[in-house]
């Protein structure tokens, strides 16, 4: 496969030639890849997300890779959970791109959580790229032992 | 200068069941490449880089945390990393070094010393 070399997207100077860019990158991606990244091409970007559910808690497990910590946020609004940050390019004015796959810039994605949780508890991690947000229950949707008298 | 990131397809189509192909960007700046591959969940251990016959393999095998739960919404893929580029003959493979931040694979890829240019003084 030969390289296509293309502008990196803030030297695009007019609609069409973004829109050229985008195809082009789209075009490159391995075929695999190009499945759950089409959406990002005209929307931004949205990592993969994996949610799970335990007696306790909510965990949402996201790829975020080659991010600084202080870069991501997260934030919980009426039962929908919100994580966002920005993807920065790292490099001078003078590095010319050859093939721009990773996203650059801010993205944010969110998802309604299926139960209600404490907001006051939740806890987050940031490892390998993966980040791991924990979210206990409310207290009143976790399941309680009723003892029979 | 646009061999460097000529990949060999029929490498990966081999390995397709197992292995997705990471996003990569590739920087040229001055005196060589910087090439940048998202692998996240991969940890340093995991990752394994090798040079032959002129064609760069980068493969990163996962280490996904485990959590206790039900999964009840999924988007993510648990396959290994595994892309391989074919280097542009400029570059000097004996000084390529790697790192790994974050899941974030970065190459540095030096050209070599004969293609760097010089001034030639003029005696």
């Amino acid at each position: 496969m030969n390289l296509i070399r293309y502008q990196a997207p803030e030297l695009a100077s007019n609609r069409w030639s973004t829109l050229r860019g985008e195809l082009d990158s789209f075009f490159e991606l391995p075929f695999w890849s190009s499945f759950p990244r089409a959406g990002q091409l005209f929307t931004g970007w949205s990592p993969a997300l994996d949610l799970y559910q335990n007696a306790d808690n909510i965990i949402a497990v996201v790829e975020l890779p080659g991010m600084r910590k202080e870069d991501i946020e997260i934030s919980l609004h009426d039962g929908t959970l919100t994580i966002g940050g920005e993807q920065k390019r790292e490099g001078s004015g003078n590095d010319k791109a050859e093939r721009t796959e990773r996203y650059v810039g801010t993205f944010r994605r969110s998802i309604t959580l299926p139960t209600r949780v404490d907001a006051s508890k939740v806890n987050a991690a940031y490892r390998d790229g993966i980040l791991t947000v924990t979210l206990p229950k409310a207290e009143e949707v976790r399941p309680k032992q009723i003892q029979v008298s | 200068m646009n061999t460097l990131t000529r990949e060999n397809r029929d490498a990966d189509r081999a390995q397709v069941d197992q292995f997705i192909a990471p996003p990569a960007s590739v920087i040229e700046a001055g005196e060589g490449y910087t090439l940048e591959l998202e692998m996240p969940g991969v940890t340093k251990d995991g990752l394994d880089i090798s040079v032959e016959n002129n064609e760069l393999t980068v493969v990163g095998q996962r280490s996904l945390p485990t959590v206790q739960g039900t999964l009840i919404h999924h988007e993510s893929r648990p396959n290994n990393f595994r892309r391989t580029f074919e280097l542009d003959p400029s570059i000097d493979a004996d000084k390529i070094r790697a790192k790994i931040e974050q899941g974030l694979v970065t190459l540095t890829l030096p050209k070599a010393e004969h293609v760097k240019p010089r001034k030639i003084s003029v005696s």
